[in-house]
């Protein structure tokens, strides 16, 4: 394999949290490694230069939770838009859930979606396998060999895994691979019908709405079998207060419970689904029932928002993953109750999370470490550090730059977002994978 | 018909009542007086909208509320056109897109549109360039029902403000509650809501934000419907549905009956000539004596009468495109 010419980013902030490491200095990458950071480097013959003078170099994000829609929904997205997305959002590894069609349970799928990666993605795609097959929650999935074809952990994901013996099964099978189930907890029968989060809300728009308990109760039936078990549990894209009280027990406890937070659930509340200029019991405009701000579990209150930050801040909170849902323009182009459920998020990803570090909520080094080291250190991969010798996976950001989201430049096919006219302050400028530039916005801004 | 006022001047849309103001509710049930008097000539027809068309656009099942709509139209010379449709499926939101476009592509001036998803009418509103009234969405609001509602309670006690409504019945599903508890609060009515925990929301009037700021800062919650009523000078009980016993919220609608139907002796604990109101169609024996339905307190078929003088009133005031051409 060639590479191109050796890239020296120069005088950037450089965050790894990996390492503790906070300081100015030069980085150089060659050859697809990182080949060292010192203060000055002199730049090699024939290097490209990156001039980060005021811009933070850090490990490239890694994201544990989102949705390429290939095989099977190639008109929401697909692997190179996906990982086009991924690029100029700053990610550099995602992990894809199998929630397609066919759904990613056998080595075939698997496979394929490995190939194509290869061939056509930006960034390094690594697939989750499904818990049962089919995720139709009945018969466990061939875990083993979806193991052995490069899945890197098992979910339903947009469906819960609802059969407690099943979900029992699930862990306990896992566990002797050593990897974690990854499960959407939602109580069906509580959920059912529900479109957004209830709360005064949903009663002042008339729509039907999922409880809290909904995630809850699955969540502590899944946190009990994860200790009759032993099994790995991550509880994917927490949204209650209650849920992440659960899991900071449960690792207080010393069972293997992990859960991660989606950027909207940190930063958005259900008054979204108001629309622009309606906020509290003012009238509500001609904009109310954002369909773009559906997503499953639902935007919820604002106590749960401080939950979920305090979360971040104490690591009851694990990780931050951007549950990115791509969906056609058609699917959000209706009433709230038909709308499809979710967000395009790998573009504004780090613009509405940088609204924390600028309010104080979080450290950079801790908000760049929920998406770098802390889901490294889960997938036990040597990702998201800036070591000499590892893979040159980097991610180059302004954390001041103001821009208006629009979602008709996205390089997602899904422009599904509810944060579209938002001024976001914190862009990135360059994204590296594998020692290649795969997004250069400094001369498209 | 001469004194009625151009009320609704500013208005493009009737969406629901939290977005209109004491003085123009007043105006319009001023303007519904006005034309109800037009309802008792012996030619029930005016020219006023000669020419423009509307179009009722009822994707969930209703007669009432949809002939309603088409007499005031026809008795003020417009031109309306009837289109229904099933329930609602996963389609329906794109086909509802797509009727909706060309419906305006036929120069709809008004469309009235009724559908089972709460937010449809907003959902056109943002899209299409005809002024929308909505006719019910789903759980939402109800807002011509409200009007008419509010109408009747000036027309029979001579007052609105300091009157006490208690609403009894399906207030977690009831877009009839939502657009009145607008209606009544503006006008200075006191409102006590009435049902069994389970079909009361949760989080409808002790949400976090309240304060004494908050719109519905006075109304008050009972379960149990003496309590309710006590007092009160309109009772206006609600339709319950079979799908709620389904549903798990009650156990039978014998239950129900038995706790909450509004009956002649539970009447008794209301003020003295209190309304009967229900906004229909009725399950007689279930949320309403029959006894009680088409008793000397009733006032439910003055409500029909006033529905479509109020309707009139909404079609006349709305200044465009309906009236005063584009």
């Amino acid at each position: 394999m060639s590479y191109p010419r050796p890239i020296l980013i120069k005088g950037g902030r450089i965050v790894d949290p990996s390492q503790r490491r906070d300081e100015r200095g030069d980085l150089l990458v060659r050859n697809g490694a990182i080949e060292g950071i010192h203060p000055d480097i002199t730049p090699p013959d024939g290097a490209r230069i990156i001039d980060a003078g005021s811009l933070v170099v850090c490990p490239g994000f890694i994201d544990l939770h989102c949705h390429l829609r290939e095989p099977g929904f190639e008109y929401k997205e697909t692997i190179a838009t996906g990982t086009r997305a991924a690029a100029r959002g700053g990610f550099t590894t995602l992990c894809a859930m199998p929630n397609t069609d066919p759904v990613m349970d056998s080595r075939a799928v698997v496979d394929f979606v490995r190939r194509r990666a290869r061939e056509e993605g930006a960034v390094r795609v690594l697939p989750i396998g499904a818990v049962t097959a089919g995720s139709k929650g009945m018969a466990l999935a061939e875990m083993a060999e979806l193991a052995e074809a490069g899945a890197v952990g098992f979910s339903d994901d947009g469906r819960p895994v609802a059969d407690a013996n099943v979900m029992r099964q699930a862990l306990s099978y896992a566990s002797g691979l050593g990897l974690p189930i990854i499960n959407h907890c939602e109580v069906p029968e509580l959920a059912a019908g529900g479109v957004m989060n209830e709360g005064w809300v949903a009663t002042r728009l008339g729509l039907k709405a999922v409880p809290r308990s909904a995630e809850e109760a699955m969540a502590a039936r899944d946190v009990a079998l994860a200790e009759t078990t032993g099994g790995r549990l991550h509880v994917a894209h927490a949204s209650t207060a209650g849920t992440v009280e659960m899991v900071r027990r449960a690792k207080a406890r010393g069972l293997e419970v992990t859960c991660e937070v989606t950027p909207h659930h940190l930063t958005l509340t259900e008054e979204a689904v108001l629309g622009r200029g309606s906020g509290g019991y003012e009238p509500l405009s001609v904009s109310a029932y954002d369909t773009n701000a559906k997503v499953a579990p639902p935007l919820r209150s604002h106590r749960d928002v401080e939950a979920m930050v305090e979360g971040l801040r104490d690591g009851a909170v694990d990780l931050i993953a951007t549950d990115h849902a791509p969906h056609g323009r058609t699917e959000k182009l209706c009433t709230f109750d038909d709308a499809a459920n979710g967000i395009s998020v790998l573009e504004t990803a780090l613009g509405s999370l940088m609204s924390l570090v600028h309010g104080g909520a979080v450290t950079l080094p801790a908000l760049v470490e929920k998406l770098t080291a802390a889901p490294a250190r889960f997938l036990s991969l040597d990702l998201g550090a800036l070591r000499p010798g590892s893979p040159a996976d980097v991610t180059v950001f302004d954390p001041g730059a103001e821009w208006v989201v629009d979602p008709t430049a996205f390089a997602s096919k899904g422009q599904n977002t509810p944060l579209a006219g938002e001024a976001l302050k914190g862009r990135v400028a360059a994204t590296i994978a594998a020692g290649e530039v795969v997004y250069d916005g400094r001369s498209a801004a | 018909m001469t004194q009625a006022v151009e009320s609704l001047a500013a208005r493009r849309h009737v969406l629901d009542l939290d977005d209109f103001s004491r003085s123009e509710i007043e105006a319009v049930l001023d303007n519904a007086a006005a034309m109800k008097e037009v309802l008792q000539r012996d030619i029930r027809k005016v020219p006023a909208l000669r020419g423009k068309s509307i179009v009722t656009l009822f994707l969930e099942a209703s007669t009432r509320t949809r002939v309603s709509f088409e007499q005031a139209g026809k008795i003020l010379s417009a031109d309306v056109i009837n289109v229904t449709g099933g329930g609602s499926s996963t389609e329906k939101g794109e086909s509802l897109y797509n009727t909706a476009l060309t419906l305006q592509a036929m120069n709809a001036d008004v469309i009235v549109i009724r559908h089972p998803h709460s937010g449809a009418p907003h959902y056109l509103a943002r899209h299409l360039a005809p002024s929308i009234i909505n006719a019910g969405d789903g759980c939402h609001a109800h807002p011509t029902q409200a009007l008419l509602d509010l109408y009747t309670i000036r027309e029979k006690l001579g007052r609105i403000d300091g009157v006490t409504v208690a609403i009894v019945g399906d207030i977690l599903y009831s877009r009839v509650a939502r657009s009145n508890l607008w209606g009544l609060t503006k006008m200075g009515a006191n409102v006590v809501l009435c049902a069994p925990p389970t079909l009361l929301p949760p989080d409808f009037i002790d949400g976090a934000r309240m304060d004494e700021t908050h719109p519905f800062a006075s109304v008050r919650i009972e379960t149990k419907v003496e309590l309710a009523l006590e007092g009160a000078d309109v009772v206006l009980a609600l339709r319950i549905q079979k799908e709620r016993q389904k549903a798990g919220h009650l156990p039978s609608l014998r239950e129900y009956s038995r706790m909450y139907g509004i009956t002649s002796s539970r009447l008794e604990e209301a003020s003295p000539g209190a309304l009967v109101m229900h906004p229909g169609p009725m399950n007689e024996g279930v949320e309403i004596d029959p006894e009680v339905a088409h008793g000397a307190r009733s006032v439910i078929e003055d409500q029909v009468t006033n529905g479509v003088a109020v309707r009139m009133a909404l079609l006349y005031g709305l200044p465009s495109p309906a009236r005063a051409g584009r």
